[in-house]
């Protein structure tokens, strides 16, 4: 074997990358350019709204639910030992809506939503039915892909709202349950938040719906043939989409703690 | 077929004759290492029906791909009615796919629409007619094969005889000029199948379109069939009416039609010519 064979197969490894990223943006491209000229079809986008919306609505509160009850069970505990329990209230609160929420939200649309998308679209792929869309002029982008972005676009905002709101009260009624007074607790967790918090959450979760949904298109629109194929495409969509969604996140935050200086300044505990 | 493309380049050389309403030129196509078509040239005469025989494996489904530029070939050129549509791009090969209609294998219907929205999405895609007219034509195309009163139905509710019909209405909603049919009686009963070529038949009086057949169903080609081209590694060995091709010299097509299994052992054979 020639010593040049493990850096020819980087070389092709990392071109074959280049190249399925080049496409996904080609790909990126003709969804946005569809969803901005011509989609007015109701009728496509209703039964989408259903499935992403509706059918992830139980998910995404036992979610919510439970991590606003684990996270108050752990920072209780932690804040009680200085007899300062109440204040808890501003940290479970912040962490929910700021990070927990959107985030446990994407990934969770991810996992039921993404999978799934991959699955259906790389089934249309491996019998034909995405060639037989194109076979009678039509675009499967247009068709298949626009209704399921738009879905996940508009939606995830409401669910993390719904998955925020279910962390936070899971959150109260653990601290609750352990003896925080309900005037305080309330008192502390208003005091550290602002609406920019709240926005910021639900502005990134606006980003992670676009990106796991187009992954998901993608990754079924590159499905190979047969059940393997399919099951190989579902499971890198959520893999894909759950490291896209955690890179995403740090640069979001950075972004918009940028764009908060820039607005009102940066805050210090010590001026 | 008259095209309609601005956009579409002609070619000097090769270019279909008025009897040619499509013709492959040298096409090339492989994938990765495996070559399907070395060079592949053959014609599809305007209004008849075309029989494209092979063994499984050949090619013959890549070809109806090829030709509806779904799948893009590595060399060669294929013209549509003298138009050359290898190098058209997707949005240029639209007015070029709406003139034609195409039956897959497993008929391809779309499994999130009922029978009704299968018929009626190509219409609905290319003309802006009020949902009245689009019934009415729906209804005829699923009258014309026999799916009367499945409107509501959804495909995985369908046999897969009834698939193929529904396939084909839906293939016929726009009424093409050139219908390309994927192996239309594979995995079918002998009753099915004989169902589905009567449609064939029909459609081509009816429509009086330029059909072309895949199939290795022998019975079939010899009962839809005008004409019989048969694909051998990637080459047509045999192209010609069908009574000619009954009786052609090569030894390869000879095993073919009688379903002779030592055919892939590269025994000698004869001729090999275009009938």
């Amino acid at each position: 074997m020639s010593v040049l064979a493990p850096i020819a197969k980087v070389g092709r490894s990392v071109t074959g990358q280049v190249s399925d990223f080049g496409q996904f943006c080609v790909f990126t491209g003709q969804t946005v350019r569809w969803v901005l000229t011509d989609f007015t079809r109701w009728r496509l986008l209703r039964p989408q709204l259903y499935e992403v919306g509706v059918r992830s609505l139980p998910v995404i509160l036992i979610t919510g639910a439970f991590t606003g009850m684990v996270l108050a069970a752990q920072i209780w505990y932690q804040f009680q030992t200085i007899g300062r329990g109440a204040w808890s209230g501003s940290v479970i609160n912040v962490s929910v809506l700021k990070e927990l929420g959107p985030v446990l939200a994407g990934i969770m649309l991810a996992g039921r939503v993404g999978g799934a998308l991959a699955a259906e679209l790389g089934t249309m792929k491996v019998t034909e039915q995405i060639d037989a869309m194109r076979a009678l002029g039509a675009d499967p982008i247009r068709h298949l892909v626009v209704p399921r972005f738009l879905a996940c676009f508009f939606l995830i905002p409401f669910l993390t709202i719904y998955g925020d709101f279910l962390g936070i009260l899971g959150g109260y009624l653990v601290a609750w349950s352990n003896g925080a007074d309900p005037y305080d607790y309330w008192r502390y967790s208003a005091s550290g938040i602002e609406n920019w918090d709240i926005f910021a959450g639900v502005a990134k979760s606006v980003f992670f719906g676009a990106a796991l949904s187009l992954i998901a298109c993608y990754k079924g629109f590159q499905s190979r043939q047969g059940a393997e194929g399919v099951g190989r495409a579902a499971t890198e969509a959520f893999v894909v989409s759950f490291m896209a969604i955690l890179i995403m996140d740090l640069f979001l935050v950075l972004l918009m703690q940028g764009i908060y200086d820039l607005a009102w300044g940066r805050f210090s505990m010590f001026e | 077929m008259k095209t309609t493309d601005p956009t579409a380049r002609r070619e000097p050389r090769g270019r279909a004759t008025t009897e040619e309403a499509i013709r492959l030129v040298h096409v090339t196509k492989r994938f990765g290492d495996h070559v399907v078509f070395p060079d592949l040239t053959l014609a599809f005469l305007r209004g008849r029906t075309t029989v494209v025989l092979g063994q499984s494996g050949v090619g013959k489904s890549i070809m109806l791909k090829l030709i509806l530029g779904l799948i893009k070939p590595d060399g060669g050129h294929i013209f549509v009615d003298g138009t050359d549509v290898t190098n058209l791009t997707e949005r240029q090969l639209i007015p070029i796919r709406t003139r034609f209609g195409m039956v897959f294998q497993g008929a391809a219907l779309f499994d999130f629409l009922t029978v009704y929205e299968n018929v009626a999405f190509p219409i609905r895609e290319h003309r802006r007619l009020p949902e009245d007219e689009i019934r009415r034509i729906v209804r005829a195309k699923l009258a014309l094969v026999g799916m009367e009163g499945t409107d509501d139905l959804l495909p995985e509710e369908l046999s897969g005889g009834m698939r193929k019909r529904v396939g084909l209405a839906r293939a016929i909603a726009l009424d093409p000029e050139a219908i390309l049919y994927d192996e239309p009686t594979m995995g079918l009963d002998p009753m099915t199948a004989d169902t589905i070529n009567e449609l064939i038949l029909r459609c081509q009086q009816e429509l009086q379109t330029t059909s072309v057949v895949v199939t290795h169903d022998i019975a079939s080609a010899y009962r839809v069939g005008d004409r019989l081209i048969m694909l051998y590694e990637g080459r047509a060995i045999a192209d010609g009416p069908t009574e000619a091709i009954r009786q052609h010299p090569d030894i390869r097509v000879q095993r073919f039609i009688h379903g002779d299994a030592d055919l892939k052992a590269g025994a000698p054979h004869t001729g090999g010519g275009i009938a």
